[in-house]
């Protein structure tokens, strides 16, 4: 982790060797992981899949998605089927040359990410906000699915 | 382009509190290092950069803590953020920049301007 310049050493020959390592670092990540990050899908299969958490109380679902570094007009949010779906890339703000890079963690690029919805909500009534990088979709119960407390005269 | 060639190191603990190590990308040009670090939900206020014997220390702590209401689906680590970096000695810290927007903190460090000849006068 030295902020001095990064000599490679895996130089590759031939660009296979680049998927490779990839392969190597990503395997390694898999078995360094605690068992709550088994259950996210490898990156190397799809890219980039922010981190997605969904909450439930009595009147709304919401969900909420780390998304660093994005533009709020890059950002889609909408709809299908009783899912959500958020999805939007991620650009690159400068461009240096491979001799300039020293160490690159960050995704860059297309991502998206589907949440099935336990039930229907009100469509209409959906708020989105972006704030220090964590996306928070708001999604109100529609009238038949929230809890409804029913009273029973006992005769 | 999705690249990231490099294995983030693993969760620290410092004083009984664990913390995530947040994703990092250094670049350099001709008169800096940019560092860009990932830290979503931590804004201005939750952040602190120290720097101590050539050593520097991000710290980002949330602004927000996690809902209180039932989590049906997680996959965010409810954790704050912190990781170090060993500096160049070439790098003039007096001149470190940092801004932070959208949960990404970026550092400006300025290579130090070459050390001038000096003569030096040799008394008796």
């Amino acid at each position: 982790m030295f902020l001095t310049r990064w000599n490679k050493t895996e130089t590759p020959a031939w660009p296979a060797f680049g998927r490779l390592s990839d392969l190597r670092d990503e395997l390694d990540r898999l078995f360094d992981s605690p068992l709550s990050e088994l259950g996210r899908t490898s990156r190397l299969l799809n890219g980039w899949a922010p981190a997605v958490d969904l909450y439930e109380d009595k009147d709304n679902f919401t969900v909420k998605a780390e998304l660093p570094g994005l533009k709020r007009e890059d950002i889609d949010v909408s709809l299908n089927e009783g899912a959500l779906v958020i999805s939007g890339e991620r650009k690159a703000e400068q461009k240096f040359d491979e001799a300039g890079t020293h160490r690159v963690e960050r995704f860059f690029g297309r991502f998206s990410r589907t949440i099935l919805l336990p039930a229907t909500v009100n469509a209409d009534k959906i708020a989105a906000q972006y704030k220090d990088g964590v996306l928070t979709v708001t999604l109100p119960k529609s009238e038949e699915a929230k809890p409804k407390q029913i009273e029973i005269n006992v005769k | 382009m999705t690249t990231a060639a490099q294995n983030i190191p693993q969760n620290c603990t410092v004083e009984n509190e664990e913390y995530l190590s947040p994703r990092v990308d250094i670049y350099e040009d001709k008169e800096a290092y940019v560092l860009q670090a990932e830290m979503p939900g931590v804004n201005k206020e939750g952040l602190e950069v120290t720097l101590a014997d050539n050593e520097l220390t991000l710290t980002g702590r949330r602004a927000e803590a996690a809902p209180q209401s039932e989590a049906l689906h997680r996959e965010s680590r409810p954790l704050n953020y912190r990781r170090a970096f060993e500096l160049d000695p070439a790098i003039d810290t007096a001149r470190i920049e940092a801004s932070i927007a959208q949960g990404v903190l970026t550092l400006r460090l300025p290579k130090a301007e070459k050390i001038k000849p000096r003569k030096i006068t040799v008394t008796e």
